[in-house]
């Protein structure tokens, strides 16, 4: 069979455009496409812009006035009402403000508070990692603490975690002491 | 812009004055031209493309930044979508109420439109009831629609309400002085004696 005999139709079905070449496919593809938009209607017209409109209607007073909402209850009488009028009424801001430094105020912890607890905390956990022995000196000797402190630092960390007994007559020197963080 | 209409602000306007926004004369090199949206509430409508024109004769107010209206005496209500009125129930016929609220026609409330309706579970409003609910359809082809539940579907006070008490009609200046920000009326009364009030934009009181 010649190519002549065959219809269109059938020549663009899919198993006889296998043995297609992709340029002919490709031809074949865009005469159809160039046929299907032919067939699109156009207007005719130049194009139109819908002008932004400056000036805006509006029908109801609720915007224009800011009005409340339409249901009051006075001194407790309905308090399903009452709530309903906490919640629908736009709250005014200074109050806004007001409710929220307070609630800041009560949650959250001032510096001043925080440096005091710190310090006692430090004394605190100091007492703590002492042994029983060294109790009684504790307490009054916090600047002999220091001073070794920079030395035994860098080793404190590890003697306590180690605790090896050898290390007990360095006790006396290097106390096993609740570091303060060094800046 | 509308330098002319702020110049009017707090003084008597009557129906046929004319307001015509200019373009700014002198502009400045500095500042970006931009256009100044005007909104106009009740009492102005638009007329071409920059003409305001007055509809109703009151007093000019204004809110920053760019709105404006027409404060005027009124006793007959006209529906505004988003507004909350207090109607009373004339017709119970299937699934729709009919409601009077002052119209110039009834306006419609479904029985899906409270909170928890189905259909079957039906709301339990009578013949000659009073209703708190809200429009959402409300222009002048078309008949007015009710509805008592939000968009999210929560009721927030709408609905019917109250056995007993007293239905005021007022002027709906009143209306609008006792839902005010800081209205003085409302202060007073609160002071009285302990009560429930609701208020409708129609112009009733109960």
């Amino acid at each position: 069979m010649s190519d002549s005999k065959l219809s269109k139709n059938l020549l663009r079905m899919k198993f006889m455009q296998r043995g297609l070449d992709a340029e002919t496919r490709k031809q074949l593809e865009e005469d159809e496409r160039r046929i299907i938009s032919d067939e699109h209607w156009y207007l005719d017209l130049p194009e139109l812009r819908a002008r932004e409109n400056l000036i805006l209607e509006e029908q109801s007073l609720v915007s224009c006035e800011d009005l409340k909402y339409g249901r009051f209850s006075f001194k407790g009488f309905n308090p399903e009402v009452e709530k309903l009028m906490v919640t629908m009424n736009p709250k005014e801001e200074e109050e806004e403000r007001q409710e929220e430094e307070v609630s800041r105020m009560q949650t959250d912890v001032t510096d001043e508070e925080m440096a005091l607890r710190y310090e006692s905390l430090v004394g605190s956990m100091r007492k703590k990692f002492t042994r029983k022995k060294n109790q009684a000196s504790e307490e009054g000797d916090t600047e002999r603490v220091s001073l070794k402190r920079d030395q035994a630092s860098e080793e404190g960390d590890t003697e306590r975690v180690s605790r090896k007994r050898d290390q007990a007559s360095e006790e006396g020197d290097t106390k096993r002491v609740f570091l303060k963080p060094q800046d | 812009m509308f330098s002319g209409l702020r110049e009017k602000v707090g003084q008597v306007l009557v129906p046929g004055d004319e307001f015509s926004l200019e373009v700014q004369e002198t502009l400045s090199l500095t500042e970006p031209l931009k256009p100044e949206k005007v909104l106009l509430g009740p009492g102005l409508k638009r007329r071409g493309d920059r003409k305001l024109l007055v509809v109703k004769s009151g007093v000019l107010r204004h809110k920053q930044p760019h709105v404006f209206w027409v404060e005027n005496h009124q006793r007959r209500y006209v529906p505004a979508k988003g507004e909350t009125i207090i109607g009373i129930i004339t017709v119970k016929s299937g699934d729709v109420f009919k409601l009077d609220f002052g119209g110039s026609e009834q306006a419609s409330l479904s029985y899906l439109a409270f909170e928890g309706a189905t259909k079957r579970n039906r709301p339990n409003v009578q013949v000659g009831d009073l209703v708190f609910a809200q429009f959402i359809v409300a222009n002048q082809h078309m008949e007015p629609e009710l509805v008592c539940v939000d968009s999210a579907g929560r009721a927030n006070g709408l609905g019917v309400f109250g056995a007993g008490g007293l239905l005021f009609s007022v002027s709906l200046g009143l209306v609008r002085r006792l839902l005010r920000p800081r209205s003085d009326v409302l202060s007073d009364l609160q002071k009285l004696f302990p009560c429930e009030l609701v208020v409708g934009m129609n112009g009733r009181l109960w």
